[in-house]
């Protein structure tokens, strides 16, 4: 079982796990970030920014350690597991769609214009600008509202909640630092890949604990929980290719982009 | 974000638990129903099986089984309904 002493096979798609929905959530924000910072200024974008990182570490402080030390394991293994099983088949279900063509991918260009532009025609006082503020704030705490999930739920059941926080933290601080290097919104950054990645770990984790919720018993424990990655990756790549070959290829305007997708 | 009450909206802490639970309906549900009630239905079965206790390890590697079935099954739905 998962105790933060166990095989540290868990451990590694512990952190993976997290570190990858945080950067994937953090490049759609500060694509956000950029374009209020860009269109009405700094300060304010940044101000927004801090009290959405404050707000969100307040969260996970607030509910992490509750969770530990009040709900009993198994109670939050059932509750944590089912949440994790839904949330990570709609990641799952999501990417495999993008991959095979069905359904537009996210397109930070797309999304950078559309910000600048309603950005730019909203009015201006002086002082503190409000706008930035509000969107800047939106932007990051919405995105990252995921992540204290993902953190909470994987981090307080596997009892290993500072090790979640820190990877969610280092995802933060490489998107920041890449960001301030390139100044301009990820768009390289392969996001569908990243999700597809995260949809099974979360899927897996999902699996694994609210399984154990019930009581059922895994053969070699922790170790199912790479295998049960495996195990998902397997059955969402015939999927895609079943989806490709009924489809036939790829339409190319979707393969583009197509319309900006926001989810 | 923090806004004031004005008359017309009712009372601050309603609106904020509605966009509560509007968050957790978006978050658990959306436009994915199937999954929500597939996966409580799976985890349901489960804890059925693992009610008698020699079926506990079947129930385990029964469980990842349904679950590909269920994502399957949602695919093939938002498949037919074409591109999005």
């Amino acid at each position: 079982m998962l105790t933060g002493t166990a095989d540290p096979s868990g451990a590694v798609v512990l952190v993976t796990a997290v570190f990858l929905a945080s950067t994937v959530e953090m490049v759609e924000a500060l694509t956000i970030v950029l374009a209020v910072g860009v269109t009405r200024g700094w300060r304010s974008a940044l101000e927004g920014v801090a009290a959405a990182l404050l707000t969100l570490g307040a969260l996970v402080v607030a509910f992490g350690p509750a969770l530990v030390h009040w709900v009993p394991l198994s109670a939050l293994r059932l509750v944590v597991g089912g949440l994790l099983l839904v949330f990570g088949l709609q990641w799952l279900r999501k990417a495999i769609l993008r991959t095979a063509g069905l359904k537009a991918k996210h397109d930070e260009d797309a999304i950078y214009a559309e910000h600048v532009a309603e950005l730019s025609d909203s009015p201006r006082r002086s002082g503190r600008d409000a706008t930035a503020f509000t969107v800047a704030f939106k932007g990051v705490f919405l995105e990252g509202l995921e992540v204290v999930v993902i953190v909470i739920t994987l981090g307080a059941t596997s009892h290993r909640l500072g090790l979640a926080s820190l990877a969610a933290a280092a995802a933060v601080v490489l998107v920041v630092i890449v960001g301030l290097i390139v100044h301009r919104q990820l768009s390289g950054v392969p996001e569908n890949a990243m999700k597809m990645g995260v949809g099974l770990m979360l899927v897996s984790f999902g699996t694994f604990w609210s399984a154990e919720g019930v009581h059922a018993s895994w053969p070699g424990s922790d170790l199912a929980i790479p295998v049960l990655v495996a195990f998902y990756g397997l059955a969402s790549w015939l999927l895609v290719l079943a989806l490709r070959h009924a489809t036939g290829e790829l339409p190319s305007g979707l393969a583009a982009g197509g319309e900006a997708s926001h989810g | 974000m923090v806004e004031r009450g004005s008359g017309n909206d009712g009372p601050v802490i309603l609106r904020w638990l509605t966009a509560f639970g509007r968050f957790w309906w978006d978050f658990l549900i959306g436009d994915t129903p199937e999954l929500f009630v597939g996966a409580v239905a799976i985890i349901g079965l489960i804890a059925v099986i693992c009610l008698h206790p020699g079926l506990r390890t079947a129930a385990a590697i029964l469980a990842p089984v349904l679950v590909a079935g269920l994502l399957t099954a949602s695919v093939r739905r938002a498949a037919n309904r074409g591109p999005s």
